[in-house]
């Protein structure tokens, strides 16, 4: 039984499809990377496994399930027994995403008072040790201060061990590191890293970076138009990528020492279509070299080995 | 569908205040009698949708025997009239001082929030009270005070939307270009922030209507025997109890008026999109 | 926080010193005061009987720093009428203007914060518009029509309540629910606007990815930020009430301050109103304040740490 299973997620806002097909599961142990460029709808589909979407939004599934339990069905108090409990989620903007009118310790004890009643002084125990285990200094001290009082980097670590409280078994974070300076960056993903290695968590990294793709996730799942269109282990999809958007990506990236100067940086023509109602087929035809008319219509799922697999007409 | 019941509201308004501004324009030629025409032998007659109503009199007859609806058709163009000229005045002040505040920042915008502070701690309606109380009452001296006095949300929204252009690109090509900080001012700064000021300003007749109703409430506003509102429910006070009908008439007129103005305002307000007061 | 503190607290003195020329300003307008309080059928000799009595012969920069030398320490000089000092006879009417200011405050924050958080909570729905609609309603009410008709009902057909005097605390329901109509539009607008605001923001998503309850989220989270704008604005009402309550104190026939400064124009007692004009802005610029700080206190980054 997987940790997390989503099976043809499809959210839409009004007449907008944000998601319009996605697959994936997430094994304990497991870092698994949703990569897209922005408006993909990868941070929809975050939000969408936490049920955490605005009210105009609309989510179907074939399934969505957390440790087997099914999560379509669940109500809202349901739902919000599991968030911050077994399942966590922290976010892009640390800037804003803590509440300036409580302190961090506030903050991070009424989580643990919440789901599992522990006691003020239990909790903030908790909270300290928490804060230790993320690289902050004087933890004590952090406690007692205002989000308001903390650098950009500091808070995203608050987020993170707030949002392990309650032991979770599932991290969801969303770009977490997109809105920080870049060595900030790499300890936070340094962090994540070990944390989810000492704690045996399930971590569903959401990014744009394949640069982080490469250096954390045991798994990779591209998505594209509201779409996962190719999702295999890391170094299989970096050595053999089969569907020609994930190609197109990875010859955008550039690698010191192979690239030459006389020729053109990489880069895939053509823009991210607009999807409307009752669109059909590959979303990619309009920028793929390979496409002919079979890509207007619906598209087959191929497998390249068990555990990869792509959405495109070319054999894998 | 807010949009569209926002669209029912604002013409409604538009309407109240059509009407309202049609009635004191043509108020000589609307009434069916005098409004200073006392008539002792037919006081206090009741309006038409209650029994042993006089048919000359449509809305009845106040204590003095004088045409309710005459009375009722002066006494709209006597606040059409303080409202405009109040806000005109206020304008001009509170408009002038706000942008000088915010196009020269500063010292100069210092005096200009100090003024502003001073204004609002004063408790407008006694200062009022006690300027008409000693100058004596008339509509000239009314108008003047409460000119006077109420500039401030001019004054403040000129001065933040005022601050805001000042920092836009167009304006600093201007600069550039070698324009004269009076060019600037009247080209480029008041286009802007006049959407805004329409707002306050509609805003601003209906508080100034309101204000004059009560001044002439309490007997020192327009004073008798002009008709304003206020002064015709506070001459009806005394028989409100027997006859609620004569303070039930004016004040259902104040507040359909007021009402009038302030979904007007609003509808202009979403109309330019302007927001800037909280 | 001390500077802060300080600055304000010059600019409060700057501006009660402003409002006290001003009001010196405002009583000398007519002129010859003499005359005003001699009355229209004074002779000359009595005329400056009364000049002479009440220190109006002396010239008019001398009665300027008189008034203000004694009323910076608190001497706010003798009524003409009551004979009094004027310092007591406000002494004694507060209490009666604080009270309504208060329930009136009260009446209307118990109305604006429930109403304006469910709209918020269920924005764009027909109880939003009906909120929309009442503050609309409220704010095109005049207050002392409001006031009589409220005495029309309720004190005379239905008889629950007293219609004037201040015998009991049910004298100041009526009049508290005048003076809070005139509140109520802007509190609700205000914290239906900052609660929509506050939930569509980041901690709010935050909160509720943490499994929070719908209450804890609400009323703990989205209101204490959205409340710190309202707090300002509800002592900036209260101002505005202790200061408008002249009419509602006429209509209701409460001997307030408000009443207190509405006979003493009538009769020309240039000192009590002087006094009272000044009094109230003092206390208006204090309730600034006084939210200055309460922000303070619930807005952690205004601190200044």
């Amino acid at each position: 039984m997987s940790l997390l299973e989503v099976e043809k997620l499809e959210v839409r806002f009004g007449r907008t499809a944000a998601v319009r097909g996605a697959s994936l599961t997430v094994e304990r142990g497991e870092t698994h990377c949703l990569v897209g460029e922005s408006g993909c709808g990868k941070s929809v589909t975050a939000l969408s496994i936490m049920n955490l979407l605005a009210r105009n939004a609309v989510r179907r599934a074939e399934r969505l399930a957390f440790q087997g339990e099914d999560l379509l069905g669940l109500s809202d108090a349901g739902m919000a027994r599991l968030r911050g409990n077994a399942m966590a989620m922290i976010f892009q903007e640390p800037m804003t995403s803590l509440n300036p009118a409580y302190t961090v310790g506030s903050q991070m004890t009424e989580v643990l008072r919440r789901h599992k009643g522990a006691s003020q002084k239990a909790a903030t125990e908790r909270a300290a040790d928490l804060l230790a285990r993320v690289g902050i200094t004087a933890p004590g001290m952090r406690l007692g201060q205002f989000p308001h009082q903390l650098s950009g980097g500091l808070r995203q670590r608050v987020m993170i061990a707030m949002a392990l409280m309650c032991d979770p078994q599932l991290l969801i974070a969303d770009e977490p590191t997109t809105a920080l300076d870049v060595t900030v960056q790499a300890q936070i993903l340094r962090l994540l890293s070990r944390l989810q290695r000492d704690l045996g968590l399930g971590l569903l990294l959401i990014t744009h970076d394949l640069g982080i793709v490469a250096r954390v996730a045991t798994r990779v799942s591209v998505m594209y138009a509201g779409e996962v269109v190719e999702s295999a282990p890391t170094a299989e999809l970096f050595a053999n990528p089969r569907h020609p958007y994930t190609q197109g990506l990875l010859r955008c990236v550039p690698v010191p020492g192979k690239i030459r100067r006389d020729q053109p940086l990489g880069s895939i023509p053509g823009t991210v279509p607009r999807i409307g109602p009752g669109f059909e087929g590959c979303a990619f035809r309009e920028r793929c070299e390979f496409a002919d008319e079979t890509c207007s219509h619906t598209v087959p799922r191929h497998h390249a080995g068990t555990t990869h697999d792509f959405l495109c007409r070319l054999p894998a | 569908m807010r949009r569209g019941w926002k669209n029912v509201a604002t013409w409604v308004g538009a309407v109240i205040v059509g009407v309202a501004a049609f009635c004191a324009l043509f108020a000589p030629l609307l009434v069916p009698h005098d409004p200073f025409a006392q008539d002792l032998g037919k006081r206090l007659l009741v309006p038409f949708w209650m029994a042993g109503s006089d048919p000359d009199h449509l809305l009845g007859t106040d204590q003095l025997g004088r045409d309710y609806l005459a009375r009722l058709i002066y006494g709209c163009r006597i606040s059409m009239m303080i409202g405009v000229t109040v806000t005109i005045v206020s304008g001009i002040i509170g408009i002038t001082i706000g942008v000088l505040g915010g196009f020269m920042g500063g010292r100069v915008d210092d005096a200009v929030l100090f003024a502003i502070t001073t204004r609002l701690s004063l408790p407008v309606v006694l200062v009022a009270l006690a300027v008409v109380g000693l100058l004596g009452s008339s509509m000239t001296i009314l108008m003047f005070t409460l000119g006077l006095l109420l500039w401030e949300r001019f004054a403040v929204v000129a001065r933040s939307t005022t601050m805001q252009v000042r920092n836009l690109d167009f304006v600093a090509a201007a600069w550039c270009a070698g324009c004269s900080r009076f060019r600037i001012l009247a080209g480029e700064v008041l286009p802007n922030i006049a959407s805004h000021l329409v707002v306050v300003a509609t805003l601003e007749i209906a508080l100034a209507i309101l204000l004059e109703a009560a001044l002439s409430f309490l007997g020192l506003g327009v004073p008798p025997p002009l008709p304003s509102w206020g002064l015709m429910i506070a001459e009806a006070k005394d028989y409100m109890f027997f006859s609620p009908w004569v303070i039930v008439i004016p004040g259902v007129a104040l507040f359909v008026l007021v009402l009038g103005i302030n979904l007007l305002g609003d509808g202009l307000r979403d109309l330019f999109g302007a927001r800037a007061d909280a | 926080m001390l500077r802060f503190i300080i600055r304000r607290l010059v600019v409060a003195l700057l501006v009660a010193a402003t409002v006290m020329t001003l009001a010196f300003i405002m009583t000398r307008l007519s002129g010859d005061l003499a005359i005003s309080i001699a009355g229209p059928n004074a002779t000359q000799a009595d005329i400056e009987a009364v000049r002479k009595a009440y220190g109006l012969d002396r010239p008019v920069l001398t009665q300027f720093f008189d008034w203000v030398g004694r009323a910076s320490l608190g001497d706010l000089g003798d009524s003409f009428f009551f004979k009094r000092r004027v310092s007591d006879l406000i002494g004694e009417r507060m209490p009666v203007t604080l009270t309504l200011g208060l329930t009136g405050l009260v009446i209307a924050l118990v109305v604006s914060l429930p109403l304006g958080i469910l709209a918020a909570v269920k924005e764009n729905t027909a109880f939003d518009r009906f909120v929309q609609v009442v503050a609309l309603l409220g704010q095109a009410m005049p207050s002392f029509w409001l006031g009589l008709l409220l005495m029309i009902v309720f004190g005379l057909q239905l008889g629950w309540l007293p219609i004037s005097g201040t015998d009991s605390w049910q004298s100041f329901i009526m009049p508290g629910v005048v003076l809070a109509f005139s509140a109520i539009p802007a509190l609700t607008r205000l914290t239906r606007a900052g609660m929509i605001q506050a939930m569509a923001s980041d901690y709010i998503r935050t909160a509720r990815a943490k499994g929070l309850s719908r209450a804890s989220i609400l009323l703990k989270h989205a209101l204490r930020n959205a409340a710190i704008p309202v707090v300002a604005i509800a002592a900036v009402q209260l101002g505005f009430m202790l200061g408008g309550s002249i009419v509602i104190e006429q209509v209701f026939a409460l001997h307030g301050v408000g009443f207190l400064a509405w006979e003493s124009i009538a009769k020309n007692d240039f000192p009590v109103v002087q006094a009272v004009v000044l009094v109230l802005a003092v206390i208006y610029v204090g309730l600034t304040m006084l939210a200055d700080m309460l922000n303070a206190v619930l807005d952690p980054r205004l601190r200044g740490a």
